[in-house]
């Protein structure tokens, strides 16, 4: 499947690895959490790139204390209306600080992106559609946002302040 | 009265060009029907019986009378020249075409108005107390809360794909006018100690298959941590709501499964590491929002409105408007007129553009410009000069809109039922407009004293029979209509849920019943009794001997 990174496609360098495949001796792997729970001291051991696929029921402070040696984690969406996995991101990224590869997997729709992002994801298996396309019409579609996530971008609560500070000054 | 900047109304406008682009690409087949439906949801478009229903948000129920011309101009333009008003405050046109709504949506835009997250699983339109900013007995006027509340749920890219529909009811005032407790969330607003006005937080209450009462799980909430306490709360909800099973999806079944003590602990955990950041409410942000709710600039009025003393004392159906449909306002020489849209026999909550025009009209003489949409499905003008009753007495009698019958037997909430809708399992509207006429008697409604009648065409409850003193909820038995009868639910601070009498009774028999029901209370209700009161006292029993006796 095609990978959405950064608005392009590109090949996906991670190999997502079944519970029951060897660990190769090097290369980037994504495993399960159940793997991950199982082999945590193995898959730390390796100099190899480590992602770790949570199912939307896993829980995600589990990862909390090993984050930062975590190179990608990957979210996973059964169905495009189930919307768990956007509660997940928002704790990955704005409370236990995740930095790398947020990726989004299963039912991913080309009409979600716009909320995947602002949750903190970063990377998407895209399920149909042109996502290049569907993706400059997340970017673009809104101008402005009403609520702070953890994407940075400033609300408009944030922007109406800063013109009153501007015309006050 | 809320007015948008420029951020709002660049942000309405390119979610209708997101919608007609979304449309654009269902009619050409690349997305499908499953997959289109949250998103024409999310917009407000629902699939009804015949055809697209269009649910158009009137956040807490205020309108300006030039968005009232605009919704009139969308009956004309859209549908078949009328619309209803819901018990959630919106307004439904009931027969809009799919091409048509990002035109209607465009249109509405330009009224600084829209239909975004009026359906779907998602935070819906918050609801409050329809004399907001007017009544004597208000702590803070609640719209101020319910349009914070508005901006941060719009769109939220984390609360989009909730388990299920999600609802919220402001209430500025300790009595409870916008029924709190049966919400997925009530904020109902109270003073601390120190006379700082903050909220109680209520949790998981509703109607519907399972009716619950909400719990409290904060009894005070300072003001500044509101959103940062709901995004916990529905971040709680978002990750551990059900989702196995649709009827089991809303949050009261959760609190019910964990039981309210878990919950608040869940709530609090959550928000430890939520509050003091990001969605605190600095002061000056609650002061710029709360400005737009200013009160208007009320005319300097006589102490004795001669015309209006003179007419309530030669006018007999004035003087039952004046009693039933006119209210105490905070500002003196002024008062809250209440508009009847249940006139005799007709179909409670329904308004023809011409109507939406005339009450707007009204509102510019009269109401300072402003409108507000009841739950009870009724519209209110809140600020009318005393000496202005007579003539908005006049306007309001040419419309239709002056039936003295607020509160009353004939004032009857009905959802859309089978006339409209696909869930429905039997009609409500004419059931309503039966006992309606039934009671047209207003010399004898008046004597029957108030009395709610709510009416539900499926387990659903959008006609919140489950808080209808009288609750009527159509039920099929084999392939007909019967309907089973409730009594003793009411919506206020001592909210109860209505407890069934007995058998369902055949849609031919349920006018005989009410009038039954209403006899039976006229028989033994004491002195300043009214029909809950009375219930309350006697309970089932008696109603339910002589209903079943002579059925
Ligand atoms: S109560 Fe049932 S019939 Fe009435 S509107 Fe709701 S779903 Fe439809």
């Amino acid at each position: 499947m095609p990978l959405l990174k950064g608005g392009a496609l590109i090949d996906d360098p991670w190999q997502r690895l079944a519970d029951d495949t060897a660990l190769p001796a090097d290369g980037a792997v994504i495993v399960s959490f159940a793997r991950w729970r199982a082999e945590r001291e193995v898959l730390l051991a390796r100099s190899a790139p480590l992602g770790v696929l949570l199912k939307n029921t896993d829980p995600v402070d589990a990862l909390a204390p090993d984050i930062a040696r975590l190179q990608l984690i990957a979210l996973e969406f059964p169905k495009f209306s189930d919307g768990r996995a956007y509660s997940q991101a928002r704790l990955l990224r704005e409370r236990y600080r995740f930095g790398g590869e947020l990726r989004a997997t299963g039912h991913v729709l080309p009409d979600q992106l716009h909320h995947m992002r602002r949750c903190g994801f970063d990377a998407f298996e895209v399920a149909k559609g042109d996502p290049v396309t569907a993706w400059r019409r997340a970017v673009h579609t809104f101008s402005a946002v009403y609520q702070p996530t953890g994407d940075g971008r400033a609300p408009v609560s944030a922007l109406r302040r800063r013109l009153l500070a501007a015309a006050a000054d | 009265m809320y007015r948008y900047d420029e951020y709002d109304h660049a942000f309405v406008a390119e979610r209708v060009a997101q919608f007609r682009d979304q449309v654009k690409r269902r009619l050409a087949g690349e997305i499908t029907e499953d997959e289109f439906k949250p998103l024409r949801l999310q917009n407000g478009l629902y699939l009804q019986l015949h055809a697209y229903m269009l649910r158009i948000a009137i956040p807490y129920g205020t309108l300006s009378s030039k968005q009232m011309r605009t919704l009139a101009h969308i009956a004309r333009r859209y549908d078949r020249g009328y619309g209803h008003f819901t018990t959630r405050q919106n307004l439904q046109f009931n027969w809009i075409k799919l091409e048509d709504a990002p035109d209607a949506l465009a249109d509405l835009a330009k009224a600084e108005m829209h239909a975004i997250q009026t359906s779907g699983n998602c935070i819906r339109n918050t609801t409050a107390d329809h004399w907001a900013g007017v009544a004597i007995d208000e702590i803070e006027d609640p719209r101020i809360w319910c349009e914070i509340i508005r901006q941060w749920s719009t769109v939220h890219p984390e609360f989009s794909f909730l388990p299920r529909k999600f609802k919220i009811a402001v209430t500025g005032s300790p009595n409870d006018r916008a029924a709190v407790r049966v919400h997925d969330i009530g904020l109902r607003m109270l003073r601390d100690e120190n006379g700082e006005p903050g909220f109680e937080v209520i949790v998981g209450g509703g109607l519907g298959r399972t009716p619950m009462i909400g719990k409290t799980i904060r009894p005070f909430l300072p003001k500044q941590h509101l959103l940062s306490y709901l995004e916990a709360i529905l971040r709680v909800y978002n990750r551990y709501g059900r989702r196995d099973n649709i009827y089991k999806a809303r949050i009261k079944i959760l609190v019910h499964e964990i039981g309210a003590e878990e919950m608040r602990r869940q709530v609090e955990e959550e928000w430890e590491g939520l509050r003091d950041g990001a969605l605190d409410l600095p002061a000056d942000v609650v002061a710029g929002i709360g400005r737009h709710f200013a009160p208007p600039r009320y005319q300097p009025q006589p102490t004795i409105a001669t015309e209006t003393e003179r007419l309530r004392f030669e006018n007999r159906d004035f003087a039952l408007w004046l009693r039933s449909n006119v209210v105490a306002h905070r500002q003196p020489g002024h008062a809250i007129v209440n508009l009847s849209l249940k006139p005799e026999g007709g179909p409670p909550g329904d308004a023809s553009a011409a109507q939406m025009d005339a009450v707007a009209d009204l509102a510019d003489a009269y109401s300072c410009g402003e409108i507000r949409v009841t739950h009870e499905q009724n519209l209110v003008l809140p600020h009318v000069a005393v000496a202005d009753l007579p003539a908005v007495w006049r306007g309001l009698t040419l419309i239709g809109f002056a039936t003295p019958n607020l509160g009353l037997v004939s004032d009857i909430i009905a959802c859309p039922g089978l006339d409209y809708c696909a869930l429905a399992n039997a009609r409500a509207i004419p059931v309503a407009q039966r006992i309606s006429q039934h009671f047209a008697d207003l010399a004898r409604q008046h004597d029957i004293g108030e009395l709610k009648i709510k009416i539900s065409g499926c387990i659903n409850a959008c006609g919140h029979h489950h808080v209808g003193h009288i609750g009527i909820l159509g039920v099929d038995k084999n392939g007909t209509e019967f309907y089973q009868i409730t009594l003793g639910g009411h919506a206020g601070d001592d909210v109860s849920l209505g407890s069934i009498l007995g058998p369902a009774v055949p849609a031919d028999q349920v006018v005989e019943a009410i009038d039954s029901l209403v006899r039976t209370y006229l028989a033994v209700r004491q002195d300043g009794e009214r029909f809950l009161d009375t219930y309350r006292r006697v309970g089932n029993t008696p109603f339910k001997e002589r209903l079943y006796a002579t059925a």
